[in-house]
């Protein structure tokens, strides 16, 4: 992997129809940070992803990286659902970035992958076979074996019970340490265990605000009593 | 599974039994002449009877329908997958291909004859003519509606168009692909049949149409039911084969 580098939201805006989504946003996103997005439903958290991942233009203002080289081919992307497709194996699935662009399949790495993620006795298996969590953990693979430095990711585990949740953070916070990755995530305590920096989008058009994080490395532990204090702040704050 | 497979064979044969009990009860005691509607049983001597006849005349049809259902699935296919890349063509021939839906293909039928011969070929192009659209409108839609965040996906991985269509759009496309060629399969044999009646030399619609006018009416059943078999054994077969190229689809409890 390639050096993470830092992005930069230069003055940028973005329309939907007539209403102004958002406007003149400057912000810098750290490089090898972990930045989650939080905000109210429809404000905007998804389109700013979009933008940060070259799938919309900014109808003003520009994204750079830091290092001004282009961030096309440095991003890897995760959804809210998991876009396994239904017909390849766990493992095809995770090696699909290689066989999109034509390039050379490394089974052996991607084994080693769903390794990591709990479920090399599993390579084989269709989808629709896995549960959620599992699906979740292949798609997580899926990132992994794309090997960017930057990685987006839209409330990845939102379809998840809390347990599994749980054990997933752990997982991505671990994988994705040392990358720039931005999180969206409505889950405070996801918010307070894996966030390096954490921003609040709010009001129309969005504005982004810094919001204070607890103290130690991602991913924090569960019942740390800074995350537990910081969450029920966030969540008395994301309430009004 | 296998249980349910029995259920379903035997509730198909209690149904065909009654019908047939109920067509044999009109022949013999309604007051129909039988060159109007013969019994099951004058049909049956019939099939046996006339198998010399009915045998050839069976292949010829399903050999129309077959070639029909290559070409007409293939040419439908490559044109909805051109469009689906290809906008301008998308622009152009679509409106042709609309066009093409508002001429009854019946009335073409003698045309086609005049060009392409009492033979095979004015046939199978019947067939590919009546099953060309189902073809091209399903797999046109399904290329149409690729979940977006596949597109998205994939994009972000700088997949190239080509193999995002050979590797996403193609296979998401496969289901609503199949419906069309199972639609396409029920009716082919239908523009074979048309085809014959209006002018060929051998086939079922051309045994059918003959009989009709020497009021072999026994016979024309009989090439009905020929007719009626076939087809249903061609779409089970094809059912069969798209059901093994889509072995990814959840299976719904089974439609019983
Ligand atoms: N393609 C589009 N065309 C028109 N409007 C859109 C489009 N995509 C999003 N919007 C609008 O932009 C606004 C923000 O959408 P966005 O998906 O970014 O919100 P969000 O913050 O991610 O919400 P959520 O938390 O529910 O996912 C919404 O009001 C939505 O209606
Ligand atoms: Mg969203």
């Amino acid at each position: 992997m390639r050096a993470p580098p830092a992005i930069h939201l230069e003055g940028v805006g973005l329309d939907f129809g007539a209403a102004p989504l958002f406007r003149n946003l400057d912000l810098c996103i750290g490089a090898g940070t972990m930045t989650v997005l939080l905000g109210a439903s429809g404000v905007g958290k998804t389109s700013l992803l979009r933008m940060l991942g070259g799938l919309v233009a900014p109808d003003y203002g520009r994204v750079v990286a830091g290092d001004g080289l282009p961030l096309a081919g440095r991003v890897a992307w995760m959804g809210q659902q998991d876009l396994l497709l239904p017909w390849a194996t766990a493992m095809d699935n995770v090696m699909l970035g290689a066989r999109l662009r034509g390039d050379r399949l490394d089974r052996d790495r991607a084994g080693r992958l769903l390794d990591c993620v709990g479920l090399s006795s599993h390579a084989a298996a269709l989808p629709a076979t896995l549960s959620g969590g599992m699906r979740q953990r292949v798609a997580l693979a899926r990132v992994l074996y794309e090997d960017r430095p930057v990685v987006l990711m839209d409330e990845p585990f939102s379809a998840l019970d809390s347990v599994t949740r749980a054990r997933m953070q752990d997982l991505a916070g671990r994988m994705l340490a040392g990358r720039t990755v931005v999180l969206i995530t409505h889950d405070p305590l996801e918010a307070c265990r894996l966030a390096d920096h954490m921003l609040l989008m709010a009001g129309h058009p969005a504005r982004l605000d810094g919001i204070a994080v607890p103290a130690g490395a991602v991913p924090r532990a569960v019942d740390d009593a800074g995350v537990l204090a910081a969450q029920s702040v966030l969540l008395r704050m994301m309430m009004q | 599974m296998t249980g349910k497979a029995t259920a379903r064979s035997m509730r198909l044969l209690v149904t065909l039994a009654g019908l047939v009990a109920l067509w044999g009860a009109l022949a013999r005691w309604g007051h129909v002449p039988p060159y109007m509607l013969p019994g099951p049983d004058a049909v049956a001597r019939a099939l046996w009877t006339q198998r010399a006849q009915l045998a050839p005349a069976a292949l010829t049809t399903l050999e129309e329908t077959v070639l029909g259902l290559v070409l007409g699935i293939g040419a439908g296919g490559a044109l909805a997958i051109g469009m689906a890349v290809c906008a301008p063509l998308r622009r152009w021939v679509m409106p042709m291909v609309l066009l093409s839906q508002a001429v009854p293909v019946f009335a073409l039928a003698p045309l086609l004859v005049l060009w392409f011969g009492f033979g095979m070929a004015s046939k199978v192009v019947m067939a590919v003519l009546v099953i060309f659209f189902p073809v091209t409108s399903a797999l046109g839609d399904g290329l149409r509606q690729t979940e977006p965040g596949w597109m998205d996906l994939a994009r972000t991985m700088g997949a190239t168009r080509w193999r995002v269509l050979v590797h996403v759009r193609l296979p998401a496309a496969l289901p609503s692909f199949a419906s069309g060629v199972r639609m396409a399969t029920a009716i082919a044999p239908i523009g074979a049949v048309v085809g014959e009646w209006v002018g060929a030399s051998s086939g079922l619609g051309f045994l059918m149409q003959t009989a009709n006018t020497r009021f072999q009416t026994d016979l024309m059943f009989a090439a009905l039911a020929v007719l009626a078999v076939m087809t249903v054994l061609l779409w089970w077969g094809v059912d069969r084969l798209l059901a093994r190229a889509l072995y990814w689809l959840p299976r719904h409890a089974d439609v019983d």
